[in-house]
């Protein structure tokens, strides 16, 4: 018996399109349709239980062992509890319903609480503290804009259908020829697949962002380079961007990790949100982060409304504290400032920088995941964990703020529990032995 | 569960009663006649009102959270750790949830409405709602720059204009139609504004005036328990006092359908405006108040400025735009789809500043010479005039020519100069009190069991140490200020929640929204088109754009049946 | 004057949140109640004399009392949080923090100084024999009126993004500045050994000084070149090429001094 859902949300990327189909027979999924090949490869490789993490773990003499989840429960919250300054970290790919729980589990325990954005996008959340945030749904894009840049994104790898979807190809209410209405420009440090789609790509010396921001900054404010060149681009080429963006009517400049992660980081982003802010004295412009995990976002939401801060949140002394560059999740590790770690839905041994993998390995690991990691190999518990957006139900916030609810499809493999009925066993737990 | 309030001073104008001392009897979240062996509460030498209602408060949802992700030097500000019985908490202009919920309720309010839900992120301001607790909760859901609204309208298609905001309001969980900047805020799509009623809306066949018009219309064809909630245009503007004018004009030929205005001028202050340069000025509190005075279909609320530190948000996006520019400050813009433009920008009151001064002066003047206090209602439209800790700085102002005066003349001169408020001597009396701080809220969103406390009302009262026997409040308003500040009592649904201006129990309040029905097969037809628009102009697919019950805590639904068909 | 002298004990594991070490905090009080003062190891509230020993005698007031730290407390971090008289004197370094909120008072360091040192202070002087972290002199996340009084003097080099939206007072940094020295700063005096690069980006008002030469941003204008100037209140020896800037902004009134001879 074959059954589709419709409208289903596709929980792997930022761009969290809400429009596949999905059939299941005797309750596996069996075909995903209008999702990119990341996508389904998500959606298929959910009912193929052998490559899931299924039974809760505890090392015992250097071994990891199945016990019950009670025993594993039992372990993780002893490990948390008993920690000087646990660090709570992952979180951009679960549900704010997950995050909440979370939250209140770090604040319970007097902990530290950090997401991805620590090694993506926490430099745009910095910037917006400086410069704001001059932004819109990704539907003003698609209805209004005649011209769209990206700059240190590849969207075509990193976000297949955000193209299609949002920025150039949909027909729009204003833009009613879709793409031919449009003008598409590429910044970057090489010509990437988006770049070959553009009509005008301008080629950045590698870290020198900043620099040729400053240079359109001050072209479009009225000013003359007394420079023929800036980051290897030609002060013509320089006032020709600089008049494209004064005058069209829609602008838009989606950056990426090319932006947030070479040198100047949020100062680059601090930049580039004044620059936008410059061109709607002429036009009307917007800016935008394409982000990555399907709930980066929603992390950055929910930590905001409940404890004041987007990222980074220290509850060592009971109320919330933020200071990146103290209390982000690399620095707290690499100044061996965290004696215990929770890990949800994350991989930081694959993805953090060694010193922090270094000091981790010293101490407790708690992780909860879908599938086996390094980060799960190297845990001192691991607690097998249903995926949201296919197996459990939740909220999940798109690259611009839009918020949707996911949606389950199949049942979770026998005995496998979502990551919010997990962190609410641990946190209850916690308070009990918190008293 | 069951309770009496004994021999408090009981102040509930609503139904006639001005400082009698007598008995609040509670019984299952409901004020009743009388109950036997029930808790006895001790409030001799207290005054006893209902639980406050708040009408106009950026509480909760996108922009909101914008100005507080954007503000961490805010957050700085106010911070506690978790008790035993509350959660960690922080902000000042923009606190955080768990905040807002005890914050209101140590000061006696039991009742909140934020006040701009945009539909598409319907489910972030219940998320939001969900995490205030304390409170009972409603969202006003913006509809005065809807491609939608204004495309029904544009064609006289005003019975599919009705089905459409009824659908609207129940596929957001929202409460009341609010619009902001009717027509502005689609035009802010393209950078631009609309500056006078009859200015048209780029690429849409309308104007702010015939927007306003119909939402009216919608809202009384629709009998539904609030007016229209309007942000008139020109939010801000030297001398936008015309446009307010001319806006609540088109009141006159609008009929109500229920016993209440049909139309409430939010944030009164900040479109009373006079002079024509920042230099002359001025204010026209006169103005609104003489035609809010001789109409019977206009209620406002002040928009108080308090001076200090605080984030201004609206979904005014071109009005965030211009101020920000004038400041320099960083500026937060959130354009939404098909709906609306909110923006985020800090700004500084300053008692050394001309505006700010003659800014506080005319929320004063537009309360006080608003002859009745059941027109009137305080805010300061949370936090662009002030973060709503202030209301019992703002309950004395009210109360006391004499602490008015004091502020006056530490001020800069224009606030002397370009307005009346030295010369007005009126001082409220705690009935006056009551109505503008719960009653008149009540009755203009058509709450009938809030706002006073008759059987059958619910059981949200608030006790404030503070003997209106024994007090002079024109003399004595710094012990009025105090004791607005923290009650002896706060009681939410029969449950006493805050003693002593500490939160003693954490109660989650029900969320409230409208159901109203409409004719099946205009519904049906209405349906149609929002499809067309969501396969074409929206980039979420239509089935995932309801807000579903999950989201709200204890929902409960105002059903209407308007008889649209 | 009197003086209290803290000998460091236990170097805590996850860091030590010792705002209570500050003269006003101090002043009038016994040993005993000084060892008895809050500090946070993580989420463990311990007292301070766990971490120190206390001997010595504190003023009646906060300028009559001065702390000596003798030794290393690199991990130790908001030494100084908004003190407003009296000296401290740590024989070592410091951790984050150190004088952040400053008002008044004197603080000398004779090694190094971690991160946000002098972070929004607003008055009092702060030495600094060795180097600076990142952001010396900085204004809290999201504050746009940053430091705005007083001074701090690093002997050695600093981090990245000194004297971030500078408001007033002076920061000097005798040796070399990485990027983004007095980024975003609105008035005030920068002085710097040497630059790194993107010198007084995004800066609307004050002046910076640099006593060699540095790469400035394509949005700065040559507009000067001036012998032994006088900038905000000092003289300096030398030949200065003056930039304006930066040309980014709107109404930039920031001028950067780089010595050229």
């Amino acid at each position: 018996m074959r059954v589709t859902h419709r409208d289903v949300v596709c929980s792997f990327c930022g761009t969290l399109c809400d429009d596949i189909e999905v059939d299941v027979e005797d309750g596996r999924i069996a075909e995903v349709r209008h999702a990119c090949r990341i996508g389904t490869t998500k959606f298929l490789s959910a009912s193929r239980h052998e490559h899931r993490l299924l039974k809760p773990m505890v090392r015992e003499n250097g071994r990891l062992k199945e016990v019950s989840l009670e025993e594993a429960v039992e372990r993780a919250a002893e490990i948390l509890a008993g920690a000087q300054r646990p660090l709570l970290y992952g979180w951009s790919s679960t549900s704010c319903e997950a995050q909440s729980v979370g939250i209140e589990l770090a604040e319970v325990l007097g902990g530290v609480i950090d997401n991805t954005s620590t090694v993506c996008h926490g430099p745009s959340t910095i910037a917006v503290h400086e410069a704001g945030f001059i932004s819109c749904t990704l539907g003003e894009v698609k209805n209004r804009a005649d011209l769209v840049i990206y700059w240190g994104a590849n969207p075509m790898h990193a976000h297949p259908r955000h193209l299609s979807r949002y920025s150039i190809y949909p027909r729009g209410y204003f833009r009613e020829r879709g793409h031919q209405d449009r003008t598409l420009v590429v910044v970057d440090v090489r010509r990437t697949d988006t770049a070959r789609l553009a009509q005008k790509f301008v080629r950045v010396q590698p870290g020198r962002d900043y620099e040729l921001i400053s240079a359109l900054r001050a072209v479009v404010n009225g000013r003359k380079l007394p420079m023929d060149e800036v980051a290897g681009v030609s002060r013509e080429d320089i006032e020709e961007l600089a008049e494209m963006m004064k005058s069209c009517s829609f602008g838009v400049l989606f950056f990426g990790m090319g932006l947030t992660q070479s040198p100047g980081r949020h100062r680059n982003i601090d930049n580039a949100i004044c620059l936008v802010r410059d061109l709607n004295t002429y036009t009307k412009f917007v800016i935008m982060p394409m982000r990555g995990h399907y709930n980066v976002v929603g992390f950055s939401e929910v930590l905001s409304w409940q404890a004041g801060f987007p990222f980074a949140v220290d509850f060592s002394k009971g109320y919330a504290w933020y200071n990146p560059g103290e209390t982000t999740a690399n620095d707290v590790l690499q100044r061996g400032e965290c004696d215990a770690m929770l890990v949800v839905a994350s991989d930081p041994v694959s993805n953090f920088p060694k010193p922090s993998v270094e000091n981790m390995l010293k101490m407790p690991i708690v992780a909860i995941d879908v599938h086996p990691t390094p980060t799960t190999m190297v845990a001192d518990v691991v607690i097998p964990a249903a995926i949201a957006g296919i197996e459990v139900e939740g909220t999940a916030y798109r690259m611009d703020v839009v918020p949707l609810r996911l949606r389950k499809v199949v049942e979770p493999p026998e005995g496998v529990l979502s990551d919010v009925e997990v962190l609410q066993r641990i946190l209850e737990r916690v308070k009990e032995i918190k008293g | 569960m069951k309770l009496v309030l004994k021999n408090g001073y009981v102040y509930d104008p609503a139904n006639g009663v001005n400082g009698e001392k007598m008995d609040i009897f509670i019984e299952n979240g409901k004020i009743v006649e009388e109950v036997s062996g029930a808790k006895e509460i001790d409030c001799s030498g207290m005054l006893v009102m209902p639980g406050g209602v708040e009408i106009h408060s950026h509480i909760a949802g996108g922009k909101v959270n914008t100005a507080r992700l954007m503000r961490p030097e805010d957050h700085l500000r106010n911070v506690a750790p978790r008790t035993s019985v509350t959660r960690s908490v922080c902000g000042y202009s923009t606190p955080s949830t768990f905040l807002t919920g005890y914050a209101y309720s140590k000061m006696g309010y039991t009742t909140a409405f934020t006040a701009a839900l945009p539909p598409l992120m319907a489910r972030h301001t219940h998320e939001e709602l969900h995490d205030i607790p304390m409170l009972d909760k409603g969202a006003l859901t913006v509809m005065g720059n809807n491609w939608l609204i204004m495309h029904y309208l544009s064609e006289g298609r005003i019975e599919h204009a009705c089905a459409y905001a009824a659908w609207l309001l129940r596929a957001t969980k929202g409460y009341a139609i609010k619009a902001v900047n009717p027509g502005g805020s689609e035009a802010w799509g393209w950078g631009r504004d609309v500056r006078s009623l009859d200015d048209r809306v780029p690429h849409f066949d309308i104007t702010p005036r015939e927007i306003i018009r119909g939402l009216m219309e919608i809202n009384e064809r629709l009998s539904l328990p609030h007016s229209v909630h309007l942000h008139p245009n020109n939010l801000g503007r030297v001398g936008n006092f015309t446009t307010t004018l001319e806006t609540l004009e088109l009141t006159r030929d609008v009929k109500p359908s229920r016993e209440r205005q049909v139309l409430q001028l939010t944030h009164a202050q900040f479109h009373s405006y006079g002079g024509d340069s920042w230099r002359n000025f001025s204010s026209e509190a006169e103005s609104i108040a003489k035609a809010v005075n001789s109409s019977d279909r206009l209620v406002l609320d002040m928009g108080q400025v308090v001076f200090g530190d605080t984030t201004t948000m609206t979904a005014d996006g071109p009005m965030e735009y211009y101020l920000s520019s004038l400041t320099g400050l960083k500026w937060a813009n959130k354009d939404i789809e098909l709906e609306t433009a909110p923006g985020v920008t800090p700004f500084v009151y300053s008692e050394k500043s001309p505006v700010s001064g003659v800014q506080w002066a005319i929320g004063l003047e537009l309360a006080l010479l608003v002859e009745s206090p059941e027109k009137v209602m305080l805010t300061t439209d949370h936090p662009n005039g002030a973060p709503f800790f202030t209301y019992p700085k703002i309950v004395a102002w009210l109360m006391s020519a004499k602490s008015r005066e004091e502020v006056l003349e530490r001020l800069h001169r224009a606030a002397q100069k370009n307005t009346v408020l030295g010369s007005i001597d009126r001082e409220y009396g705690w009935s006056e009190i009551c109505w503008v701080t719960r009653t008149a809220q009540a009755r203009s969103l058509g709450l009938e069991s809030k706002g006073h406390l008759g059987v059958g009302a619910d059981a949200d009262v608030a006790v404030y140490r503070i003997d209106p026997e024994s007090t002079d409040p024109a003399r004595d308003y710094e012990a009025v200020e105090r004791a607005f500040s923290a009650t002896a009592l706060t009681v939410k649904g029969g449950e006493v929640v805050v003693r002593d201006g500490e939160v003693v129990k954490v109660v989650s309040g029900r969320t409230l929204y409208v159901d109203a029905g409409v004719g099946e097969e205009l519904e049906r037809e209405v349906l149609k088109d929002v499809d067309y628009y969501f396969k074409r102009f929206y980039t979420v697919n239509l089935a995932n754009y309801p807000v579903q019950e999950v989201y709200l805590t204890s929902p409960e639904a105002v059903k209407v049946d308007s008889g649209v068909r | 004057m009197k003086e209290l002298v803290l000998r460091p004990l236990e170097q805590p594991a996850c860091g030590l949140s010792a705002e209570s070490i500050s003269c006003d905090v101090f002043a009038g009080k016994s040993v005993e109640e000084i060892e008895a003062l809050e500090v946070y190891s993580g989420n463990r509230r311990r007292r301070l004399g766990d971490f120190f020993s206390v001997s010595g005698e504190a003023g009646d007031t906060p300028g009559e009392t001065r702390i000596v730290i003798e030794g290393d407390v690199p991990r130790t971090k908001w030494i100084g949080r908004g003190m407003s008289a009296g000296e401290i004197l740590v024989k070592g370094s410091t951790g984050m923090y150190t004088g952040a909120w400053m008002r008044g008072g004197r603080i000398l360091v004779q090694g190094s100084v971690d991160s946000f040192a002098g972070m929004m202070m607003s008055g009092g002087e702060l030495e600094v024999q060795g180097d600076a972290g990142d952001y010396l002199g900085c204004a809290y996340r999201g504050e746009w009126r940053g430091m705005r009084g007083g001074s701090i003097l690093v002997h050695g080099n600093a981090g990245t993004e000194a004297g971030h939206c500078l408001s007033g007072g002076r920061v000097t940094v005798m040796g070399r500045a990485e990027s983004f020295a007095g980024v975003r700063m609105r008035s005030g005096l920068l002085v710097l050994g040497s630059a790194e690069s993107r010198v007084g980006a995004q800066m609307t008002g004050g002046s910076i000084v640099v006593l060699s030469r540095t790469e400035m941003l394509p949005s700065f204008e040559l507009v000067d070149r001036v012998s032994s100037p006088e900038i905000e209140g000092v003289s300096f020896e030398g030949v200065f090429e003056v930039y304006a800037g930066d040309l980014a902004e709107r109404n930039p009134k920031g001028r950067v001094y780089l010595k050229v001879e």
